[in-house]
């Protein structure tokens, strides 16, 4: 954990912890009490956080993941001043929050006045708040919009709305919770750009995320919860994996000895995706030619292996299938302990979306002799200004031409 | 956790306080109460055809209804005497004051009931002092009485009314009433975060307060029905105080004012109540504010 000059963390937290209380039938009204005034209410007690202690340091981009329910949510909001909670928590600089994926909007009024109305909240004057609209808006890409009553807003808007917003208060530190899971392929490269944006101004940002690609590839440190309490505070790496194993169940034991489903002879180390100069990215523009690579490390001697990739899309239709062995049946032999890598280049014509390949590596033969199978670990972007609707993209030539028509041949008759 | 230890926690200040009331912050303070009360004006007055006038339309109408029933019909009005002996000639004033003035204490209070619970998006997405919300319903009726009262004395200037020295009380005679209904704004939407029915039980305590207080029924009339111990019981009522007070001092000095029905001490003890009732409300809200977003 880096610090400040000064040696102080932009956000602390020493052993937070938070209860709520779910009465078991919740009496709603002054009658029933007055009525009943003696019946004792049951409460069922719901520990939501348990002792959570950590730091963030100023310009730390810092990740906190976890399943559904483990509590990610309503730690950010004991840090945004929305919930009370046990033990201390410290913020250093203004906070700017995005959370349930919002801002807190009135539905009724027009994108300025919910815009003014947000910097108002969060500190400005209504003077500076006035002059921060044009930049929420061009950032939202709502310019036609701009009149509209939010409840007329899509919720795709809704929410390049809300992070706008919250972006561009000039906070120092940012909350944020789980904004890559909405939004289209567009809006979601444009929120790894703001997250490298700010990564490069300095801010101090907490992202709450399920996408264990972000997390890595942006995150400095990140911690993992689970029911409430921390699993694993440090590398960003170490915690997907740990994600990884809490979500799928998968065993560390079991992997480094089997692989992920396989016998265990050989193990993909890494998959990513290239552009043509050779650059690793998390999001690749429709139309070029791109690569993906496998890592891969033989455990045993290994002759002829083959892998296979199936490139899913978000419905999880495999759109693109290949195979080393196609090309490359006999692949030669491999000693224990060598690494290589496999590449698959294509044209990339791929609508766009997010795509998750699953690499497999088999034995010789038909490929069902599993050595291991690569999955949910890796998944990219891919991006296009124009998105027919199609699976993919072909380079299709579209032409028009006149006819001669029923009617004038007869009246030519 | 080793890192946890390694963290600098003496070095840190002042923890934060999470969600409060109240801010330190004043300005910030100020400008979202003003801000929330604007545009709330503004969406219910630009979002219909008649806009303002329909909200100066609602007392009037309600003037015209009462004003026909009981003087023309019920001969109230003819009745009502300023003194005994002495036919009030500025009854339609004083009931158009008085309709006015409950008109702002009655929006005031029951938009307040539900505002903590319809901004609800608010609350549990941002960090901001919670009492803005019941002061800012309050501030927009304000807003109402302020272009309200240009009404009434449009209407009293052409009924012969001239301008006196007491109106200089106006301001504290509003005064008093903004508190009374600032404290219940606070204690009925804190409540309204447990309870769902303090809504329509309070729409029949505001009804019971309109009959409560003089606005159709001059003072002199419940004088002459009650005992004069009861009837300084029914001036204690904030809504009776203020309302005979305006009666007295803006319009007609021949009407008595609340000094001269309760005494010095009995409008004290008046302002005693309305106190004591800005403060439960104040206590109320300060202490389920923290706990209002998890309780929505």
């Amino acid at each position: 954990m880096s610090l400040s000059p000064d040696g102080l963390p932009a956000v602390a937290a020493r052993s937070v912890g938070k209860s709520f209380r779910i009465p078991e039938q919740r009496v709603h009204t002054l009658k029933e009490r007055a009525l009943h005034p003696r019946r004792r209410i049951r409460y069922q007690t719901f520990r939501a956080l348990n002792d959570v202690s950590f730091a963030v340091a100023p310009g730390e981009f810092f990740g906190i993941a976890g399943r559904n329910g483990s509590g990610k949510s309503t730690l950010l909001k004991c840090i945004a001043g929305i919930y009370r909670c046990e033990g201390d928590i410290w913020c250093h600089g203004r906070l700017s929050t995005f959370i349930e994926l919002g801002v807190g909007f009135n539905m009724d009024l027009a994108a300025r006045d919910n815009v003014v109305m947000n910097g108002i909240m969060m500190g400005l004057s209504p003077r500076e708040a006035r002059r921060r609209y044009d930049s929420v808006i061009d950032f939202a890409e709502l310019h036609e919009f701009r009149d509209l009553k939010l409840k007329n807003y899509s919720s795709g808007m809704l929410v390049r709305l809300a992070f706008s917003v919250a972006i561009q208060v000039d906070a120092d530190i940012l909350l944020i919770d789980e904004v890559l899971a909405v939004g289209d392929a567009a809006f979601a490269q444009k929120c790894f750009d703001v997250f490298h944006r700010l990564r490069d101004e300095g801010k101090t940002i907490v992202l709450v995320t399920h996408d264990m690609g972000a997390l890595q590839r942006f995150c400095h440190h990140a911690m993992l919860l689970e029911r409430g309490s921390v699993v694993h505070l440090g590398k960003p790496e170490e915690v997907a994996d740990r994600y990884l194993e809490i979500n799928f169940g998968r065993d560390p034991e079991t992997i480094e000895a089997r692989g992920g489903g396989g016998d265990g002879d050989a193990r993909v180390l890494e998959v990513w995706i290239e552009d043509e100069q050779g650059r690793r990215l998390p999001a690749v523009p429709q139309g070029q030619r791109v690569t993906l690579r496998a890592h891969v490390r033989f455990m045993v001697d290994v002759d002829d292996p083959q892998a296979a990739v199936h490139v899913y899309n978000e419905e999880h239709a495999a759109v693109v299938v290949a195979s080393s062995w196609v090309q490359h049946e006999h692949s030669g032999s491999f000693h224990r302990g060598e690494e290589v890598v496999f590449s698959f280049s294509f044209d990339n014509v791929l609508a766009p979306g997010r795509y998750s390949p699953v690499i497999t590596l088999a034995h010789r033969g038909s490929g069902l002799d599993v050595m291991d199978r690569y999955e949910r670990g890796f998944s990219f972007m891919v991006t296009s200004t124009l998105a027919m609707g199609g699976l993919v993209d072909l380079a299709t030539d579209v032409t028009i031409e006149r006819v001669g028509s029923q009617i004038e041949q007869e009246i030519g008759a | 956790m080793s890192v946890a230890e390694s963290i600098p926690y003496e070095s840190l200040g002042r923890p934060i306080r999470g969600p409060e009331a109240l801010t330190r912050d004043w300005r910030r303070f100020w400008h979202l109460t003003l801000n929330i009360a604007r545009t709330e004006w503004k969406l219910r007055f630009f979002g219909s055809v008649l806009g303002y006038f329909w909200q100066l339309m609602r007392p009037l109408l309600l003037f015209g209804v009462l004003y026909t029933f009981f003087t023309v019909i019920g001969h109230v009005g003819r009745g009502a005497a300023a003194a005994p002996g002495r036919p009030n000639h500025l009854y339609g004033v004083q009931l158009l004051g008085s309709i006015v003035l409950f008109t702002f204490f009655a929006e005031a209070t029951g938009a307040a009931v539900s505002s903590v619970v319809q901004n609800e998006p608010l609350v549990r997405k941002i960090q901001f002092p919670r009492m803005v919300i019941p002061l800012s319903v309050v501030l927009g009726a304000l807003f109402n009485l302020g272009l309200n009262l240009v009404v009434v004395l449009i209407f009293a200037l052409a009924s012969g009314v001239r301008p006196m020295l007491s109106w200089l009380e106006l301001p504290l005679i509003i005064a008093l009433l903004t508190v009374f209904a600032t404290g219940l704004a606070m204690l009925l939407s804190s409540l309204y975060v447990y309870f769902r029915d303090v809504a329509p039980i309070w729409e029949v305590i505001s009804q019971i307060l309109f009959y409560a207080s003089p606005v159709i029924v001059p003072l002199l009339s419940v004088q002459r029905a009650l005992s004069p111990s009861l009837v300084k019981v029914y001036m204690l009522n904030p809504l009776a105080t203020t309302f005979q007070q305006f009666r007295h001092a803006v319009i007609n000095h021949a009407t008595p004012g609340a000094t001269q029905v309760l005494g010095y001490g009995g409008v004290i003890a008046g302002v005693g109540i309305v106190a004591a009732l800005f403060a439960i409300g104040f206590t109320v809200f300060n202490r389920t504010a923290p706990y209002v977003a998890e309780n929505l």
